[in-house]
């Protein structure tokens, strides 16, 4: 490359590079030495260390050579950071997004009847949705709200712990259920988010963080109540308007499912009518958003992200407006958790660890925080991708955690970086002059 | 009385631990005004850096403990800075000038990826030494009941107020801590007068994580395990500790520090182990309700 340009000057370029590269080399070996290059293997009681100093001998390679690669490839042809802010849409683009949106949401209907579709792929396919669901109502709190919310988990275990214990104890079924997971759920947020809201952004999140963790060690160390950290079996399924899916007709019970319609008996059954169940919540979740969008609140909500200040001066109440974003936000992770609850038919605290709350934002972070159908393209990324990358299951979180550092660095606005406007005065300022005020 | 007292240096000693890793949340705040949500991983290297470096001693045939104990955190003061300037390096600096939580991200993804980044290099296992510093002074002896405070809690407490005093010269008396100081109130005022932004700010990410690192070998030391996931507890009940001193004050770090561990050490003693946490967590959320800045922290004024 630049290593045949004879001039000085290049001279001294090819110098400084190889110079940085040789400091970055040296950085990589000081990170290297003691974790990569010994690892501690457990013998009788003590500890023994093993080494790997090839291991280090190799990163360090890689990294001079990286370097010195970057260094000298040409600036104009390095990849460019985009660091504005989110374009608005245009009309010619929300025609083609309500098209994409259409066409998605078709082939999500006919999914189950596909002929590839077996147990395995349906099952999947019900995960990708519950994590669609939960990005959008996270990203009501997120996205349209600016809050950052670490500890949105608490209300995904709140709704899946109201269904579980509620079926124990009171014998709710699912349908009974809903409602009160979703309620108790946003209750939850509210009290939460009442004293907590007045606080500054990374403030919130750490809060927020906080209570995430408090929740889930209520319910470990709670055993009475929640089983702890055995967690709770036996939750029932759902069933079609109270005909079960069963092979047989429980004594005295209602008749199965399939005797109902004549069919064949067949497990699947179960699952497409779980995927349905969570196809539909998911876009209540979508209807709602789209529409409280237009309404004064969710106006509100989005002039609060852009300046609080500005807000407060309008008349509109910061900490009541919030609140409600984080009680409806609250309110769509406790219906998701009901779903999960009985959809597994089992649920532990391990399932509502800190992880699960980043897994969630990331989906909202990749997806561009505020725009629905990034959502449902990261959720399907972050949720197919490492079923496909089975072998590399031991790297996931490691390649999770860098996706995010990486998305940040070049792509802060996430994958698509369009939202739709939140308000489009059609005609007026083409129309009319701005009339100076007098 | 005599658990009281006991319970009293035990918390001490913890919460001279939390003190130490809070100071570097308090800096990196005062400096680029974010939550540097890894420092809790980084004082976990800091203590897989010592567990090693002791394995390896032992190996070496290196008993005598004070030399032990010095080269240990010689090492994982030195290797663990150079991560805290990685991550500025990677994860943070693209980052300035972004939106405003963006940076927060960034570092719940490095917390994320330095977490299994161990777990994968060293396994999921506990891992566990034989105790080194043994031994202690009894204070109280009532026949029934000892206070004791053992040589580590001595070594602990001692080591935390020694790079305390270290700490708030370096930050008042020299250069390095006068242009800290000017790059916390203005960056671009600070870089017109001649400061290099750059390499105050990696000073002040390497500085905390060798206070990490400290506070990661102390640990190591004090409890004798470690394993990949104690960032993450420690390092929310250390941020708790820098909001409840008042974020951005030194002194505000380590005395919340102390607070939080004597919290946590009386809680544990007279209600329940099991709550110690959710304790800890109330009392973030309870400062930041009646007193947003902190006990010692200055009030920050919103601006148009």
């Amino acid at each position: 490359m630049t290593a045949s340009v004879t001039t000085s000057r290049g001279a001294n370029h090819v110098m400084a590079a190889l110079k940085d590269a040789g400091l970055a080399g040296f950085v990589a070996l000081m990170l290297a030495l003691p974790l990569v290059g010994f690892r501690t293997v457990e013998v009788g009681t003590g500890l023994s260390l093993e080494t790997r100093f090839d291991w280090v001998a190799y990163g360090v390679i890689a990294v001079f050579i990286g370097r010195l690669i970057l260094n000298l490839w040409p600036r104009n042809w390095r990849i460019q950071r985009r660091k504005d802010a989110p374009h608005v849409s245009t009309e010619t683009h929300a025609t083609t997004m309500k098209l994409v949106a259409a066409v998605g949401i078709a082939f999500a209907i006919l999914l189950p009847f596909l002929p590839f579709a077996d147990r395995y792929v349906i099952d999947l396919a019900i995960t990708v949705l519950i994590y669609i669901m939960l990005g959008w109502g996270l990203n009501i709190v997120v996205g349209l709200a600016g809050l950052l919310d670490l500890g949105y988990v608490a209300f995904y275990a709140v709704g899946a712990y109201s269904f579980a214990l509620g079926a124990r104890y009171w014998g709710l079924n699912f349908w009974e259920a809903l409602p009160v997971a979703g309620a108790l759920a946003a209750i939850v947020g509210m009290l939460l988010g009442f004293p907590v809201l007045r606080l500054r952004g990374d403030y919130l999140a750490i809060v927020t963080l906080g209570f995430g963790e408090m929740i889930r060690l209520l319910i470990i160390n709670w055993q009475g109540l929640t089983g702890g950290p055995n967690g709770v079996t036996g939750i029932p399924r759902p069933s079609f308007f109270g005909f079960p899916f069963a092979r047989e007709a429980e004594e005295g019970g209602p008749i199965p499912f399939h005797e109902v319609f004549g069919l064949e008996y067949s497990t699947l059954h179960r699952f497409i009518f779980l995927y349905f169940i969570i196809l539909i919540l998911a876009l209540i979740t979508n209807a709602f958003t789209m529409r409280i969008r237009r309404l004064p609140i969710g106006r509100a909500w989005e002039a609060l992200r852009e300046d609080e200040i500005a807000c407060k001066s309008l008349g509109i109440n910061p900490t009541n407006t919030k609140l409600t974003a984080f009680a409806v936000g609250a309110m769509f992770g406790g219906f998701a958790g009901a779903f999960f609850a009985t959809r597994q038919g089992f649920i532990s605290p391990e399932s509502f660890n800190f992880l699960e709350s980043a897994f969630i934002l990331a989906i909202v972070v990749l997806g561009g925080m505020g725009s629905q159908t990034g959502i449902v393209i990261a959720a399907v990324l972050l949720t197919v991708l490492p079923e496909i990358g089975r072998d590399l299951a031991e790297f996931r979180m490691l390649l999770f955690g860098a996706a995010m550092i990486a998305i940040m660095v070049w792509r802060p606005y996430g994958l698509l970086s369009r939202r739709a406007p939140t308000i489009q005065l059609k005609g007026q300022l083409e129309s009319g002059t701005v009339k100076e005020p007098t | 009385m005599e658990y009281f007292l006991q319970q009293t240096i035990n918390g001490i000693t913890l919460g001279a631990v939390y003190g130490l890793i809070a100071i570097g949340y308090t800096m990196v705040y005062g400096i680029v005004g974010m939550i540097n949500f890894a420092h809790g991983e980084i004082y976990m290297i800091g203590a897989f850096i010592a567990v090693i470096t002791f394995t390896l001693l032992g190996m070496l045939g290196i008993t005598f403990v004070p030399l032990a104990v010095l080269i240990v955190l010689a090492a994982a003061m030195v290797f663990t800075a150079a991560y805290g300037w990685t991550v500025e390096r990677i994860a943070y600096r693209p980052l300035r000038g972004s939106f405003r939580l963006a940076p927060l991200i960034s570092a719940i993804g490095m917390s994320i990826f330095l977490q299994n980044y161990v777990q994968i290099l060293q396994g999921a296992r506990v891992k566990s030494i034989q105790p080194v510093v043994t031994g202690g002074i009894p204070i109280i002896d009532t026949g029934h009941f000892h206070v004791t405070i053992t040589y580590i809690q001595i070594l602990i407490i001692a080591l935390t107020i020694a790079l305390m005093i270290g700490f708030s010269l370096l930050i008042t008396r020299t250069n390095f801590g006068r242009a800290q100081r000017a790059c916390e109130q203005d960056q671009t005022m600070a870089a017109l007068l001649g400061i290099d932004v750059d390499r105050t700010i990696s000073t002040t990410f390497m500085i905390g994580a060798i206070l990490a690192a400290v506070a990661g070998v102390m640990v190591t030391l004090y409890y004798g395990v470690v394993d990949f996931f104690i960032g993450f507890q420690a390092g929310i009940k250390a941020f708790a500790a820098a909001v409840l001193g008042g974020i951005g004050s030194l002194a505000g770090a380590m005395l919340g520090g102390f607070l939080i561990g004597l919290v946590e050490a009386y809680w544990s003693a007279y209600f329940s182990i099991e709550y110690k946490d959710i304790a800890t967590f109330s009392i973030l959320i309870l400062v930041l309700i009646f007193r947003p800045t902190g006990l010692l922290g200055r009030p920050d004024i919103e601006k148009v």
